[in-house]
């Protein structure tokens, strides 16, 4: 049986969404990859998920019973990868050779079978929630019970995949499905609400059939109050996360320069120091 | 086919409660056995391909075991992004099935045609290609595609083909179905195009004394390489027939397998053009429109042999 959730401390919690920030900015400087903005407004969601809620046991990585998790904004992996590594699903040293020729670990995540703890290889958007789906749908058909919750970005939202899996998850009332919409305001070269009209967001979902909340993605005890307040809601769940790209460092915060910029070292000690890391 | 299809399939979920059919809502009464007597295991997703693929992926990655059914040119090129990267890239045991293929719905115009879909899936790794002749052929290959696990594409006809051999000759994957004798040339018959290929090795012997060998292949990947092999130093000739475009089908893959090969054997390929068919009208109308009819056949095969004996001369 999946072991349950480990950690109930918001404040612990929250000082090990500090350390991957600067995990995350490390790595990103070591080895060149981008998408830092992206990463550091999901780190909090990943981390409360990873450490709070999902039934998961990273002994055991493929237990049927256990609950999926999707990064369907799959361009966060950098953070998905310290979030495995630290919570136990392969050792926090295989990450040393991030970027290197033949390494597993890049801009994406790889497919299940070569990664423990991957549910779904995803890079390419707006495939995350349907797998999802299938994948909440397949616990009611096969009666084998377990929840399946996605990260998505706002961006992502232009794809239209996305909404046909909105439309099936409210036919079907897959209510063990639950999404998260990390609503950093921006895309790849622009605003989010600017380049397609994707608000009012929260409307949207809502009347897609969804049960939505809309909380700050920052704020941990606001996403265990989202998901205990409708635990037992028939619907799907849409938590729509107000978050800030590049969240936890002054010269990162809202500036989409970010979305693919390396910091340089220097960088990378500010950011340290910010984040109350010691250097 | 689909209704061999839709008994087979209801026949299967009986047996598998792992088995699940996604349609992509088509099908009216098609499947009312297999709602009506196991609910669970239908699911219409709607006018939404590219979700189905990856709902089907996302079940398959659970344990199940999804059959995804919609008109052809809807389960593969509507949805192929997701086919590559939901079903393929993660090895997901995920049948894919096309109903209508090739030219079956020639009137409804080029935008039900499917003409490119072995091409494109040629390309795509992890993912088999089979084109089952009849409704025999069919249940075969569909019983063996869901039992293997392995992510496998099935093209269909729509109604009406007839059956061109019994269930306990009918090939499974991997297979063919030697259905005439000949000893002049050899004609490749791949999927439903098989009655037009039978027609024409009738012709050739009776009213032109040729005598073709006519073999029903149902399997386009991975290619039967030892098949083709045995037939090169039998044959002088060879001719390929598909209902599919020549760029990238089942012949273009012959071809560069005997040349890689280094094998003299003459091949010639049918197959429908590099064009759209903008007229409408039925199938057999569309076979001869590109060529592909049982009197293309019949010239094609006499000009291919005419020119092996005139380079022997």
């Amino acid at each position: 049986m999946p072991e349950a959730p480990i950690q109930n401390d918001m404040g612990s919690l929250e000082q090990i969404a500090q350390m991957l920030r600067h995990r995350i900015i490390k790595t990103s400087h070591e080895s060149g990859t981008p998408h830092l903005g992206s990463c550091l407004s999901c780190i909090d969601l990943l981390v409360f998920l990873y450490w709070h809620i999902l039934q998961i046991d990273p002994t055991d990585p493929t237990n049927p019973k256990r609950d999926r998790f999707l990064l369907s904004k799959g361009h966060a992996a950098p953070a998905l990868f310290q979030v495995l590594a630290e919570r136990g699903f392969f050792p926090v040293s295989d990450l040393n050779n991030y970027g290197e020729d033949g390494s597993l670990f890049g801009e994406h995540p790889p497919t299940p079978s070569a990664l423990p703890g991957i549910e779904a290889a995803t890079g390419s958007l707006g495939h995350g929630l349907p797998i999802g789906l299938g994948m909440a749908l397949a616990s009611r058909i096969s009666d084998v019970p377990y929840s399946v919750y996605a990260i998505l970005s706002d961006g992502e939202c232009n794809e239209g995949s996305v909404w046909e899996a909105a439309l099936l998850a409210a036919a079907q009332k897959v209510s063990n499905l639950t999404v998260a919409i990390d609503y950093n305001k921006w895309q790849a070269t622009g605003r989010s609400n600017e380049v397609l009209g994707l608000a009012p967001l929260a409307e949207k979902w809502s009347a897609f059939g969804w049960c939505v909340s809309e909380i700050d993605g920052h704020n941990l005890n606001q996403m265990a109050d989202a998901i205990e307040k409708n635990r037992n809601d028939p619907r799907p769940k849409a938590i729509i996360a107000n978050t800030v790209k590049g969240r936890g460092v002054s010269f990162m915060e809202d500036d989409n320069n970010w979305h693919y910029r390396i910091p340089t070292a220097e960088e990378v000690g500010l950011a340290a120091k910010e984040l109350g890391i010691e250097a | 086919m689909r209704n061999a299809f839709a008994a087979e399939v209801t026949a299967m979920a009986a047996e598998d409660p792992k088995l699940v059919l996604l349609s992509g809502d088509i099908g009216n009464r098609l499947f009312d056995e297999l709602r009506g007597g196991y609910p669970s295991q239908f699911m219409n997703c709607g006018v939404a391909e590219a979700n189905m693929m990856g709902v089907a992926a996302g079940m398959a990655l659970s344990g199940l075991r999804p059959i995804v059914y919609t008109i052809t040119p809807f389960t593969t090129t509507r949805c192929l992004e997701q086919i590559r990267v939901d079903v393929a890239y993660h090895d997901a045991p995920v049948v894919i099935v096309g109903t209508g293929s090739g030219l079956s719905y020639a009137s409804l115009g080029p935008t039900h045609h499917s003409l490119e879909d072995f091409a494109i899936f040629r390309a795509i790794p992890n993912i088999r290609v089979l084109a089952p002749y009849d409704a025999p052929s069919l249940r075969k290959v569909l019983s063996e595609a869901v039992g293997s696990g392995v992510p496998t594409y099935i093209r269909i006809g729509k109604k009406g083909e007839q059956d061109l051999v019994s269930n306990e000759d009918a090939a499974g994957i991997g297979e063919a179905t030697v259905v005439r004798q000949g000893e002049d040339v050899c004609v490749l018959s791949v999927g439903t195009i098989g009655p037009e290929v039978i027609a024409a090795a009738d012709t050739l012997k009776e009213v032109h004394g040729i005598s073709a060998e006519v073999v029903l292949v149902n399997t386009v990947k991975p290619l039967d390489e030892s098949m083709l092999t045995s037939l090169s130093q039998r044959f002088k000739a060879i001719v390929t027939v598909e209902e599919h475009s020549k760029n990238g089908g089942y012949g273009e893959h012959v071809s560069a397998y005997l040349a890689q090969q280094g094998i003299s054997t003459s091949i010639t390929c049918l197959g429908t053009g590099d064009k759209f068919m903008h007229s409408v009208g039925s199938q057999s109308y569309a076979r001869a429109y590109f060529g592909i009819d049982a009197a293309s056949i019949v010239n094609a095969t006499q000009d291919c042999l005419k020119s092996v004996e005139s380079a022997a001369s």
